[in-house]
């Protein structure tokens, strides 16, 4: 497999779909576009055949960033132990009625 | 299968790959930032992109009845079924691009034929009726294969098979539909239907692989579950869903030898022709080389195309940034 691309591609695009109204765009996949007008008309051809969604929005993948995976640690874990930030953590007698 | 004798290679020893192994055991995704062997890499680029030249492949045998179509709304969704095959393809792309392989790399090492797509897009559509045979046999393969990949350990890819397994269903039950019609049409009609499942019947068979002793990639691909089940397994499991489908067809399998076997709950079938399959492979099948000419002029045509949009779109930017 060569690695050497011998012309510059299309950039690459992440792709988000608001499902239904009153939903948030989710990220569905990506696609190449030489730009984002371009890249929303592909999009609706690659993720909306199916009435899957109601709006769309693209970013080009270079602009986002991202955490690393060996962040996962000091990033994730201090909150692992913060049990006291679920609700479930506090006891409330049943006799105080629903809560 | 869309991707047939995908070459694997062996796992390492070290601390990170037994970790890595570790994780795929107990069920955890990995997703493309994570470590992985090189090994995994590799071979996950090797199957996810021969899936994805399939898909873009396999528009071509049914391109070819578009404009041929009996009725109007036999065009619209054969129209749509090929776009949809287009679909596949660029969400695997992009799944396999998440490994560091860029999209024309893939598209070149299609188009120099370093890279394979599956046999069955080497055989030729004759009639209507191979529309409903393309879309009930040969999806109907794909699907088997298709639907347990949605647990790969690869995430991207699993997604990406969790979108195409949505749509595929679509595509072999219009298929079968078409059959049905043809098999309650004329005499005519319904003779073409039978030599169209002639025509299918073992192609569709070999899309699995070869049999499992001589499938010499299985155990590592399994251990990283980029594989899910064996080829005789999947084989076995299409050919015990399809023969009572093709019995409510009224249709016969080309298969003297095919019979149930109560032993062990399942039919009994013959193989297909390893050797023509491996002669398809190699590129000696009746259409390799019209698929692969009408790839190779598809790319190059569209080259303007391709530039020409990026030009403009870096003429616009410049313009945007110039005020």
């Amino acid at each position: 497999m060569t690695t050497q691309s011998r012309k510059p591609e299309w950039p690459l695009w992440e792709v988000f779909i608001r499902g239904q109204h009153g939903l948030n765009h989710r990220h569905v996949g990506s696609l190449h576009a030489p730009d984002a007008e371009a890249a929303i008309r592909h999009a609706r051809d690659v993720y909306t055949r199916r009435n899957e969604g109601v709006s769309i929005w693209v970013v080009e993948a270079r602009h986002i960033a991202a955490s690393s995976p060996s962040d996962k640690g000091p990033l994730f874990e201090p909150s692992e132990s913060k049990v006291y930030r679920h609700p479930t953590f506090y006891d409330i007698p049943d006799e105080a009625g629903p809560m | 299968m869309y991707a047939q004798m995908v070459t694997s290679e062996a796992a390492d020893d070290s601390p990170e790959a037994r970790a890595f192994q570790a994780r795929i055991d107990a069920g955890e995704k990995i997703e493309p930032k994570d470590w992985m062997p090189e090994a995994y890499r590799r071979t996950l680029i090797r199957q996810i992109g021969q899936h994805a030249h399939s898909e873009i492949v396999g528009q071509l045998p049914e391109g070819n009845w578009i404009t041929r179509a009996p009725t109007l709304e036999r065009k619209a969704i054969l129209l749509a079924k090929v776009q949809d095959e287009a679909g596949h393809g660029l969400y695997l792309y992009c799944a396999a691009e998440t490994l560091g392989v860029s999209r024309d790399d893939l598209t070149e090492d299609l188009l120099s034929g370093r890279m394979k797509y599956s046999s069955i897009f080497n055989y030729p559509t004759l009639t209507w009726a191979d529309m409903g045979a393309v879309g009930w046999l040969v999806d109907g393969a794909a699907i088997m294969n298709q639907v347990p990949l949605q647990r790969t350990s690869y995430g991207p890819y699993a997604r990406a098979m969790v979108r195409i397994c949505k749509e595929e269903s679509f595509h072999q039950r219009q298929g079968y539909d078409i059959m049905l019609k043809m098999c309650r049409g004329t005499p005519a009609q319904k003779r073409m239907a039978q030599d169209a499942m002639n025509r299918f019947w073992y192609p569709a068979l070999m899309m699995f692989g070869p049999s499992d002793k001589d499938s010499v990639h299985s155990a590592q691909s399994m251990a990283w579950r980029i594989k899910i089940n064996t080829n005789d397994e999947l084989r076995q499991k299409f050919v015990d869903e399809t023969v009572p489908q093709a019995e409510f067809l009224g249709l016969a399998i080309p298969d003297t030898d095919l019979r149930w076997n109560e032993e062990r709950g399942h039919y009994d079938f013959s193989e297909p022709d390893w050797t023509e399959f491996y002669d398809v492979i190699k590129g000696n099948g009746p259409c390799n080389v019209e698929r692969m000419t009408a790839r190779r002029k598809a790319w190059d045509d569209g080259a303007w195309v391709r530039e020409g949009l990026l030009a403009h779109a870096r003429k616009k930017a410049g313009k945007v940034a110039a005020e």
